[in-house]
C-alpha cells in the first residue's frame, strides 16, 4: 500500500515538473496531493489527511488553476510554456538529490515502536485550544489579513 | 521489508527534488507556485513521520497543520501578485519580467 502511494506521489509529480502544458500539470498536481494525503493516512495522520484533501485538493488547487485560466489568453488553445536552464538544473538537482539520498540513508534514526495509530482529531483539537491557544488565533488572524490583501491586491481600480 | 522511517524520508526528498527542479527550470510563475507547493508537501511528510517514529506525540501533526494553513495564505497573495503582473506586464514569464535591470 504504501508503495502504490509513493510511486503515485513521485511520477505525478514528476509529470507535474515535466509536462508542457499547464494544464495538465495541475490536474498531475490533483494525483500528487491525493497520494500525499494517504501517505498521511498510512502514518496515522487522519485529521491531516482530511485537512490536506479539503484545503490542497478543494482550495489550492482551484486557485492555481484559476490563476492559469486568467493569465493565459482565452485565444492561446494550447496553454504551453518553455523552460531554461534546463541541463545546469538537471545536474544541480540531481547532485542534490543524491546527497540528500546519501546522507538520510546513512545516518541512523532513532526511531521508537509506537502504538498502532488512533483517531488524533479530538487531541489535536484540545492542543489547539489549550496550550497552542495562541499560534492558533494568530493563524487566524495571519489568514484573515492574507485573504483581504489578496482581494484588495488583485480588485484595485486604476 | 518492513516499511519504516526511511521509506517515507525517501519519498519526501524526491518530491522536495522534484519541487526544486520546478521553481529552477520553469519560466511559468504559476508553475513555480506549484513547486512550493511541492516543497511544502515533502516538509509536511517529514514532519509527519518523525512525529509517527519518534515519540514526539502530536506536535508534528499541529505543525503540519499550521503548514497547510500558512500555504494556502501564500498562494492567495501569490497569486494575487501574479495577476497584478499579468494585468500590468501581460506576462507572466519570470524570464520576461526583468524591468528593475534597465
Amino acid at each position: 500500500m504504501f508503495y502504490l502511494f509513493a510511486a503515485l506521489t513521485v511520477i505525478s509529480g514528476f509529470f507535474v515538473v515535466t509536462n508542457r502544458n499547464i494544464i495538465y500539470s495541475g490536474f498531475f498536481l490533483l494525483f500528487t496531493f491525493f497520494s500525499v494525503a494517504g501517505i498521511y493516512v498510512l502514518l496515522g495522520a487522519d485529521f491531516v489527511a482530511i485537512v490536506q484533501l479539503i484545503v490542497y485538493v478543494g482550495g489550492i488547487l482551484i486557485l492555481l488553476l484559476f490563476g492559469v485560466m486568467l493569465t493565459n489568453k482565452i485565444t492561446n488553445v494550447e496553454i504551453k510554456t518553455g523552460t531554461i536552464n534546463i541541463y545546469p538544473a538537471t545536474i544541480g538537482v540531481g547532485l542534490l538529490t543524491g546527497s540528500l539520498l546519501a546522507a538520510l540513508i546513512n545516518s541512523s534514526w532513532l526511531t521508537v515502536s509506537t502504538a498502532a495509530p488512533e483517531p488524533t482529531t479530538k487531541a489535536l483539537g484540545t492542543m489547539l485550544i489549550q496550550e497552542y491557544a495562541l499560534v492558533f488565533e494568530l493563524l487566524g488572524i495571519i489568514l484573515l489579513i492574507a485573504l483581504i490583501g489578496a482581494a484588495s491586491m488583485a480588485r484595485r481600480e486604476k | 521489508m518492513e516499511v519504516g522511517l526511511n521509506h517515507f524520508l525517501v519519498v519526501s526528498t524526491l518530491l522536495f527534488s522534484m519541487g526544486i527542479y520546478a521553481i529552477v527550470t520553469r519560466k511559468n510563475a504559476i508553475l513555480v507556485l506549484m513547486g512550493i507547493e511541492l516543497i511544502l508537501n515533502s516538509a509536511n511528510i517529514n514532519f509527519i513521520a518523525f512525529s509517527r517514529f519518534g515519540n514526539f506525540g502530536l506536535q508534528g501533526h499541529l505543525i503540519a497543520l499550521f503548514v497547510i494553513v500558512l500555504a494556502a495564505a501564500e498562494a492567495a497573495i501569490a497569486l494575487a501578485i501574479v495577476l497584478n503582473i499579468y494585468k500590468t506586464l501581460s506576462t507572466v514569464n519570470i524570464d520576461e519580467i526583468d524591468n528593475l535591470k534597465d
